[in-house]
């Protein structure tokens, strides 16, 4: 089992110098999901997004490595980079609306990648986009493939982006908070159809949620990340039974359960934030030591 | 799954019938000005001179419009006129439309250095009074057709790179955008065939908008003898003169005028009406 991605003391900063990621450190498997949990503005997108190479404008790489399929992404001139991640890693965007182009049918959208990437002819991509569409359970592929994305609802959308980014067969796949802008019946299907395929093609999955509950039924291993930095990382196991930072204890505690659905939640308490902030200043001045 | 308003059936809309006809009389009346036109639009009878409309008392046949102090067919020369303001209208908002749209989709999807000195261009540029600044390149340039559209081209390419600028850049901010980046794609091919098919309804709108503006600023340049030579007919050259003699001879001024007006207000809603046919998003 070797990590597919790699991502060693990662730094992300804002042109300004505000801190978004600190020395982010984690890995991904083969055939592992690797969840990224944290609140709103930890970062955890922004990991993906350094990885991609679709960083907002004014963030900047500082500092680290990213090893891609035994690649230090970091030396790659732009052209070279954008191939080897086109050929190694897709995306599952957050946002079905505004994922797939409004102007494109549906079929071209998938194939596009199979053209571009693996230099395939348009009747075999188109093939292949048909299997898929099949393999993510839509009904009437061929009619979808010639749908334009308005005509189709959001939980339909994700399956179309699901199966555009299984296309080229990637080893490492980015789900982007898959599910947040999914109603909740809707949201359990499509978990359960990320699972499978990733399961069925073998692909390294980098999971981001903030959603613990939704990490516990799809991850292998996760990191917890709060302000730009791992907290804790640990196997799924281990994490919901002997969580080991305050501030995972605190989340796992305000986070409700099945088991005792009356149980009052606790919000994560302000000593921990204050222990975890304090780690952080401390942290940065080491670092701009 | 698939959306009802995909199975809607638009109707073409009394906006689309009623410009639409109105341009494609334009054009028939401009193509075919030299076997329509009743008379000589140059020819001038001075014994025929301000002879009023058909329906109106001392009206002549064959001089259905009347004629001008000069006795030319004002009908005749309407039709003429409209030659030139269709061909002002296509090239100068064709050419407007290019150079306007190219720069404000480079600023708009590249953002940085590119699109700071695109947009501190067009600042400075829209500081101008435009129709004093027309007059300005035309008195440079000297009068004629193609003065006139390097005039608009010059001046109206501010208003497609303004719009079409803010529309890629929140095209730009869209997943899918992220996602072509991610498939290997090079910005300049992810701007071609991603962002601009989704800026095409607006550029079209604009476009369709900036052929009456092209009208407008033709017959405003005509109305101070600065647009094409004098013995060629314009509407606003026509305008300028009825204007003279309005309290004898009110058709002079009028008709162009009117022709003027529908042509201008018929390519805007020509616009709408397409945007609203074939837009297949909807917005």
């Amino acid at each position: 089992m070797s990590a597919y991605l790699s991502i060693r003391n990662l730094s992300v900063s804002l042109r300004g110098g505000t801190r978004i990621l600190r020395n982010v450190s984690l890995e991904v498997s083969a055939s592992q999901v690797h969840g990224l949990v944290g609140e709103s503005g930890a970062g955890k997108s922004m990991i993906g997004k350094a990885v991609l190479g679709t960083l907002p404008r004014g963030l900047n790489i500082t500092g680290g490595q990213i090893w891609l399929d035994g690649v230090d992404l970091m030396t790659l001139p732009p052209k070279q980079l954008r191939a080897k991640i086109g050929a190694t890693a897709a995306l599952i965007p957050q946002d079905p609306m505004t994922a797939l182009n409004p102007s494109k049918r549906i079929g071209p959208q998938i194939t596009r990648r199979l053209v571009d990437i693996l230099g395939w002819t348009n009747a075999r991509a188109d093939a292949r986009a048909l299997a898929l569409l099949g393999e993510v359970q839509i009904p009437d592929p061929a009619r979808v493939m010639r749908s334009y994305p308005h005509e189709l609802s959001g939980g339909m959308r994700q399956r179309v982006l699901i199966a555009s980014a299984f296309a080229a067969e990637p080893k490492l796949i980015i789900a982007d908070e898959p599910t947040t802008a999914l109603d909740v019946m809707v949201q359990k299907q499509i978990l359960k159809l990320i699972a499978q395929m990733q399961a069925m093609h073998g692909t390294a999955l980098l999971f981001v949620t903030h959603d613990l509950g939704v990490v516990s039924k799809v991850c292998d291993t996760l990191s917890v990340l709060y302000a730009g930095k791992v907290v804790e990382e640990a196997n799924m196991r281990r994490f919901f039974m002997r969580p080991i930072h305050p501030y995972s204890r605190a989340l796992l505690a305000a986070t409700p359960s099945y088991k005792d659905p009356t149980g009052s939640l606790t919000p994560v308490p302000d000593a921990v934030i204050a222990q975890v902030e304090r780690d952080i200043a401390q942290h940065d001045t080491r670092n701009s030591a | 799954m698939r959306d009802a308003r995909a199975n809607l059936r638009r109707p073409l809309g009394l906006r689309l019938w009623l410009s639409g006809g109105w341009l494609t009389l334009l054009v028939i009346g401009a193509v075919f000005a030299p076997l329509i036109a009743p008379q000589d639009p140059l020819a001038q009878d001075l014994f025929a001179g301000r002879l009023p409309p058909f329906w109106a008392d001392g009206a002549q046949p064959g001089y259905w419009l009347g004629t001008d102090s000069l006795g030319r067919d004002v009908l005749s020369r309407m039709l003429y006129a409209a030659r030139l303001a269709l061909i002002v209208a296509i090239v100068a908002g064709t050419l407007t439309c290019l150079i306007g749209a190219s720069l404000g989709l480079i600023a708009g999807f590249y953002r940085g250095w590119p699109d700071m000195i695109i947009s501190r261009f067009i600042d400075i540029w829209m500081a101008f009074p435009p129709v004093l600044f027309a007059i300005l390149l035309i008195a440079v340039l000297g009068t004629g057709l193609t003065s006139i559209i390097i005039a608009i081209v010059v001046i109206d390419w501010t208003r497609f790179a303004r719009v079409v600028r803010a529309e890629a850049m929140s095209q730009s901010a869209m997943d899918y955008v992220a996602s072509a980046q991610v498939s290997g794609r090079t910005q300049f091919s992810t701007m071609l065939t991603e962002i601009l098919p989704n800026v095409a309804p607006t550029i079209l709108i604009l476009l369709t908008l900036e052929m009456g503006i092209a009208v407008i600023v033709e017959a405003i340049l005509s109305f101070v003898n600065l647009s094409i030579s004098t013995d060629s007919p314009t509407w606003g050259g026509m305008i300028a003169e009825g204007r003279t003699s309005v309290h004898q001879a009110w058709w002079v001024l009028v008709f162009p005028l009117i022709a003027l007006f529908l042509t201008v207000l018929s390519f805007s809603q020509f616009g709408e009406g397409l945007k609203d046919r074939f837009d297949p998003v909807l917005r």
